[in-house]
């Protein structure tokens, strides 16, 4: 099965209302985010988004036009997913009773998952990577019973010295 | 006190590609000493250098500040309207009459969300427009403020761009972008949102302002590569249709339109929103193609092998059902917009850039005559240009008299375009009146026919024709309007009279909301659910001649046919004030030919049941009721 999925990265200028008028821009078209992340970049005046979005190509075509279109988007950049990184971060608390806590343990271990909180009942792990890892360790987390779980947004790069900021300043 | 360089303004606006020098000459001349101003003061002022000629607004307490140094101003001439509306189509018809861009101001809150109907009209229809609006004190915004409105969150999506603006300092940078995005490469509105202590403010005003606009480049110079391409698809087709749209006219290329098809003998469609890029009178014209087009411009877009596509947008109303539009012709889209490639048809050869700068680049590939080139020449396409030449005088539009006496809408709307010429200005609202306007008067010239294609505004044409006039004062401008889109922003016409400003306006009265009941009568069984508006026919309310006299205007009535002629020519007579004229039609005309919505554009049909039939020679071709055409299918 092929993937849907298409990672963007936008950069925009730092500016109010540019993040509003991106998503209404998706959610006008009826277009179905999957993750949105957004942060500054190196420079000050350009933030940057991470847009992952799930359509066709077609689609894909015209909703990379439109964002072009908009007058604070600096540029639009599909990554590649074989010549990028993406990453996410996900904190996620599982019920750890005494009886149980050398398992989570373990998987933590296993993820490279770091214990940010414990409590005699509860414990709060926190894991980079990309989707399929985190999955992998929800999986597994999932039987002690997941009590709360929250997830940033993917952030991706692409691989190599090259940089699509330095590319957007003119 | 004399400013400096008072009377050097900005006014080139339609140019998207002014030279550099011409740039830096512009910026010198207008170049002006920092003074300490209000904020108020410096949008004024800034609305002076930028070209401004004509603001169209209402005065409400946050923009007050900004009306008190508007009405000192010598060069930017305030017309005060009835509603805010009227404001935003005044400065459609302005803009689409002269080619600059059309402003409008108004208040915040209730003032700002009147305009909204006017800012997403323009917005689909790529009509360079600036609106400026008051919006409560920074301090306030967000705590649901008197008349408080997040009017730039409300017009994010029918807008090309917006601002809010919270710093005096900032003023004449956005006023100078603002007119500069709603003017180059696709154009459209732009909002200007202005906090009242922003008005109030002491600031610095200098200009030129410096953009800051990074991520705003539009390509205007087509690929090289893109033109050879399209010449090659030229060279290889032999029934090819330039489909000219809206775009033409926006860029001014109505000249290298008419060069393009007269070097090559292509046939040419004008859109709706392209009526007059191309002359009517022109033997290679097939008129408009859609739903409601004639015969010869959609069957010729239906039967193409190449559609050479400028600055149009495949429209649901061209194309009908998109699976079945044009089935065999390859497709070369040109527009500035790169986002209408592709966008509802994929195109073979897109090319990115101005219209006019596009079609003057074929030009010059066809006239150079290499390679590929020296294919494309009127002998080429001499038998298709015979055969859609063919359809055009065999199925012109039409209508049938319902009797002797009764006034056929159709009949109004060519006489007045007969009588008032390719000179005029025409306006329609939006409806039947507006189609047989579209179809029945002859255009010539280019920002000769302003109407809302996109959004389909029912009561824009009185404030367009009203902002017409101010643009094109010594040109007539007649307001096509229905009884229905005419009691939408008829109280403009105290605009008007009050400003000198003598607009002529023809109510195609059917007493009706015509074009949805012509649907009631398609498709609904003559159930006519909601569309008597009793203006004509059993009552008039309200007596249109009365309405008009009202407001100190001439107000005139026709009945019957016999008195036609007479009153379109005492209406073009009547130069000091606005005539409206209150013709009483026959309310059960239709508009023809019509494609049904939502099918092929091969079932269009000629008259009510009837569709051309085509299995003779083309040329021939023959109206037939459609029972007879079944069994070919």
């Amino acid at each position: 099965m092929t993937s849907t999925k298409h990672t963007l990265s936008v950069l925009v200028e730092n500016k109010p209302g540019v993040l509003a008028r991106i998503s209404a821009l998706f959610s006008r078209r009826g277009f179905n985010i999957d993750s949105l992340a957004v942060g500054p970049t190196e420079h000050p005046e350009i933030s940057r988004m991470t847009v992952v979005v799930d359509v066709d190509l077609l689609p894909l075509e015209q909703v990379t036009k439109q964002l072009n279109k908009l007058v604070e988007v600096l540029k639009v950049v599909e990554l590649d997913p074989l010549s990028s990184v993406t990453s996410q971060v996900v904190l996620v608390k599982v019920r750890a009773e005494a009886s149980q806590r050398s398992g989570i343990l373990e998987t933590a271990q296993m993820f490279k998952a770091k214990i940010v909180d414990t409590t005699p009942e509860a414990m709060t792990l926190q894991v980079y990577g990309n989707s399929d890892k985190i999955s992998a360790m929800l999986e597994i987390l999932q039987p002690y019973g997941i009590k709360e779980l929250v997830q940033s947004g993917v952030v991706a790069i692409g691989r190599g010295p090259r940089s699509i900021t330095d590319r957007s300043r003119h | 006190m004399a400013r400096p360089n008072e009377g050097h303004t900005v006014t080139d606006t339609r140019s998207s590609t002014p030279s550099p020098a011409a740039v830096a000459r512009r910026a010198e001349a207008a170049r002006s000493v920092p003074e300490q101003v209000t904020g108020a003061s410096s949008l004024v002022r800034a609305l002076e250098h930028v070209g401004a000629q004509v603001v169209f607004g209402i005065p409400g307490g946050a923009i007050l500040p900004a009306y008190d140094p508007l009405m000192d101003s010598t060069t930017v001439r305030h017309i005060l309207v009835r509603h805010e509306q009227g404001a935003g189509h005044a400065a459609e018809g302005y803009a689409s009459a002269t080619g600059k861009v059309g402003v409008c101001m108004a208040t915040s809150g209730p003032g700002a969300t009147n305009l909204v109907t006017a800012i997403a009209d323009a917005h689909m229809d790529s009509v360079p427009m600036v609106a400026i609006t008051g919006q409560v004190a920074s301090g306030s915004i967000g705590t649901d403020a008197f008349q408080e409105a997040d009017i730039r969150g409300i017009t994010m999506p029918v807008t090309k761009h917006n601002y809010l603006v919270t710093d005096a300092d900032d003023i004449p940078r956005v006023i100078a972008e603002a007119f500069h995005i709603a003017s180059t490469g696709r154009p459209g509105p732009v909002l200007v949102d202005i906090a009242k202590d922003a008005l109030q403010a002491t600031t610095t005003f200098r200009w030129p302002p410096r953009y800051d606009l990074p991520g705003y480049h539009p390509v205007t110079r087509p690929h090289a590569k893109q033109i050879r391409e399209a010449v090659k698809l030229m060279a290889a087709s032999e029934r090819p249709v330039i489909y000219a749209g809206g775009g033409v006219i926006r860029s001014g290329g109505h000249a290298e339109l008419l060069r393009l098809a007269e070097l090559t003998g292509i046939p040419v469609v004008t859109t709706l929103m392209a009526r007059g890029a191309f002359p009517d009178a022109h033997d290679l014209h097939l008129g408009m193609p859609g739903m409601h087009g004639s015969v010869a411009a959609v069957t010729g877009l239906q039967r193409s092998d190449l559609l050479i596509t400028i600055g149009a947008r495949f429209d649901d109303r061209v194309t009908g059902q998109l699976a079945s539009f044009a089935p065999g012709a390859r497709v070369i889209h040109a527009d500035i917009d790169p986002a209408e490639i592709s966008k509802n048809r994929v195109a073979d050869v897109p090319i990115v850039g101005d219209a006019r700068a596009i079609l003057a680049e074929l030009i010059s590939a066809v006239e150079a005559g290499e390679g590929p080139a020296a294919e494309v020449v009127p002998r080429r396409y001499a038998a298709w240009a015979a055969t859609t030449k063919g359809w055009t005088q065999d199925f012109p539009v039409g209508y049938q008299p319902h009797s002797a006496d009764a006034l056929m809408p159709q009949e109004v709307i060519r006489r007045i375009g007969e009588i008032a010429g390719p000179e005029a200005v025409y306006a329609a609202g939006v409806g039947q009146h507006q189609m047989w306007a579209a179809q029945f008067i002859d255009y010539e010239r280019p920002h000769s026919w302003l109407n809302s294609g996109g959004a389909g505004t029912m009561g824009y044409s009185v404030p367009a024709a009203m902002g017409a006039k101010v643009g094109e004062p010594d040109r007539a401008v007649w307001a096509i309007d229905g009884d229905g889109c005419f009691q939408m922003t008829n109280q403009e016409l105290a605009t008007c009279v009050i400003n000198d400003i003598p607009i002529k306006v023809a109510i195609i009265n059917n007493s009706s909301l015509g074009m949805v009941r012509q649907w009631q009568s398609l498709f609904y069984n003559e159930r006519y659910s909601n569309t008597d508006l009793h203006t004509s026919v059993g009552n008039r309310i309200p007596d249109f001649v009365k309405l008009a006299e009202a407001y100190g205007c001439v107000g005139l009535r026709c009945e019957h046919p016999d008195d036609l002629e007479a009153t379109i020519r005492e209406a073009m007579s009547i130069n000091d004030r606005p005539v409206v004229i209150d013709f009483v039609v026959e309310r059960d005309a239709m508009v023809w030919p019509m494609v049904p919505a939502g099918v092929s554009n091969d079932a269009i049909q000629v008259a009510r049941d009837t569709a051309p039939v085509w299995d003779r020679e083309d040329s021939e071709a023959v109206e037939q009721p459609e029972d007879a055409d079944q069994d070919g299918k």
